[in-house]
């Protein structure tokens, strides 16, 4: 099956390289495989693939990432604007991620 | 050594939860307390019984989804040693029931974080999977007098919540971060404690996926109630004016095709997500819709004259596209610009295209 794609540049992930030292957290705590490192910088290489989870961002101890985290689900954000909250995820609560 | 079932536990029945013994560390009084610390750590198997397996069917249909949960602390499972490794993991039950079953044959540690109740990613998320919970946790527990080491293993989507290099600076603890799913815990360790990139990647498991369906159905009934409140009222239009007789010879036919609509967008299109085109949810909901409309046309089943079946087309479709939209939450590719993107364009739309619907549907019952 081949791989699902969501819409084309539409995320908000941003790496300021002179910041980052290479230390490769990104790539081992990103679950799409948007990051690499090459010539000892973290390179963005399958940006479509982010999902705004932040967990990049959070684990870089240099703070060289940046991005605008949030749950990618219609009903949580459907929620949030008419509680007047941040959209929120109502968290189908799946045995797959542990 | 006293036996760790001389103990005495306190312990908590919740209704339809399987007893959960933990301890109690408030109290200086308690002769648990003189115990070492480790031997005061409760013990649970890693073999799952039947209580565990009913209550996960219970979650996966939606009842009592929530507050299904083991308490926070530190569990044994196995025999484990001060150099055991320490695995960090949430309190929704069917979560840790997951994680103890894959360390079947393991002396470990588990700390258990409050997260209320829900699985890692969404906790992490929600920042109750998070640093702050966990340097309490270590705290709270001992941790640094029960392992001689100072590692700790957590869910890689745990990082979603937990800045490592905080917990190191403020605990010692190095976290770090195991495969995503628990099911690879034993390849993992297996593998000298590296992840491979399958490990790491968070594929679309777009037919395991599929058991949420039910649960989106559920939480989408009260679209499908205003949708059959709605049709089925003004069903009772007609060129006479409006009565009830009318209304109970077509309600059937009416509530059929919202069904089927709905149905269409919470079952159909999930079930054939990846074999629709488009990237986004919306218009991959409103392709199904429209095929759906077209098989019901040609078998005459849409409507009775032509407005009636241009009403259903727009009503079809602007409910599965919308529905459609709502399946981007058990989804685990969808990024929240994105969706923000597609409701901007797309809720516009399908409101447009139901109230045109409802109006046209109106109109039709006076041509009939
Ligand atoms: S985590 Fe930060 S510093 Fe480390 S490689 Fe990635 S961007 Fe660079
Ligand atoms: S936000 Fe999440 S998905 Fe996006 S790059 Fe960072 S870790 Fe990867």
């Amino acid at each position: 099956m081949k791989k699902l794609v969501y819409l084309k540049d539409v995320v908000t992930l941003q790496l300021d390289k002179e910041k980052c030292i290479a230390c490769g957290m990104c790539t081992k705590v990103c679950p799409h495989e948007v990051f690499e490192i090459t010539n000892r910088k973290a390179e963005i290489v399958n940006r479509d693939q982010c999902m705004e989870c932040g967990a990049c961002a959070k684990n870089c101890a240099s703070e060289a990432l940046s991005v605008k985290t949030g749950v990618g689900c219609a009903a949580g954000i459907i929620k949030g604007v008419l509680k007047g909250t941040e959209p929120t995820c109502s968290c189908s609560g799946s045995s797959a991620c542990c | 050594m006293k036996k760790i079932s001389n103990l005495k536990f306190e312990h908590k029945q919740k209704e339809n939860h399987q007893i959960i013994y933990y301890m109690n560390t408030q109290s200086i009084l308690n002769p648990v307390n003189l115990m070492p610390l480790a031997a005061r750590v409760p013990r649970v198997t890693s073999k799952l019984n039947w209580k565990d397996k009913l209550g996960a069917v219970k979650v996966r249909l939606a009842i009592n989804r929530y507050g299904y949960m083991v308490n926070p602390g530190l569990y044994a499972i196995g025999n484990p040693s001060r150099t055991s490794d320490v695995f960090v993991t949430s309190n929704y039950k069917l979560t840790f029931d997951v994680v103890r079953k894959n360390l079947a044959g393991f002396n470990a540690w588990i700390l258990v974080l409050d997260t209320k109740g829900i699985n890692v990613w969404c906790a992490a998320g929600k920042g109750t999977f998070g640093t702050v919970e966990l340097v309490k946790r270590i705290n709270e527990t001992s941790l640094k007098d029960i392992v001689s080491h100072q590692k700790l293993i957590l869910p890689q989507l745990g990082a979603v919540g937990v800045a490592a290099h905080k917990v190191k600076e403020q605990t010692g603890f190095t976290v770090t971060y195991g495969p995503v799913r628990a099911q690879d815990i034993r390849p993992y360790v297996e593998n000298g404690y590296k992840a491979t990139p399958t490990m790491r990647r968070v594929e679309f498991p777009w037919f395991e996926r599929l058991k949420l369906v039910p649960v989106e159905i559920v939480l989408s009934y009260k679209y499908l109630l205003a949708a059959l409140m709605l049709l089925i009222g003004l069903s009772g239009f007609h060129a006479g004016g409006y009565s009830l007789s009318v209304l109970s010879e077509k309600w059937v036919s009416v509530f059929a095709n919202v069904i089927v609509a709905f149905l269409t967008g919470t079952l159909l299109a999930p079930l054939l997500l990846p074999y629709l085109p488009f990237r986004s949810f919306s218009a991959k909901g409103l392709s199904v819709g429209i095929v759906v409309t077209a098989i019901l046309f040609a078998f005459n089943l849409l409507g009775i004259n032509y407005l009636e079946n241009i009403s259903w087309v727009l009503i079809f479709t602007s409910m599965s596209s919308f529905l459609s939209m709502n399946f981007t939450g058990a989804s685990t590719y969808t990024s929240l610009s994105g969706v923000l993107k597609e409701m901007k364009i797309g809720i516009p739309i399908q409101a447009a295209g139901a109230i045109a619907g409802l109006v046209l549907f109106t109109v039709s019952r006076f041509f009939n």
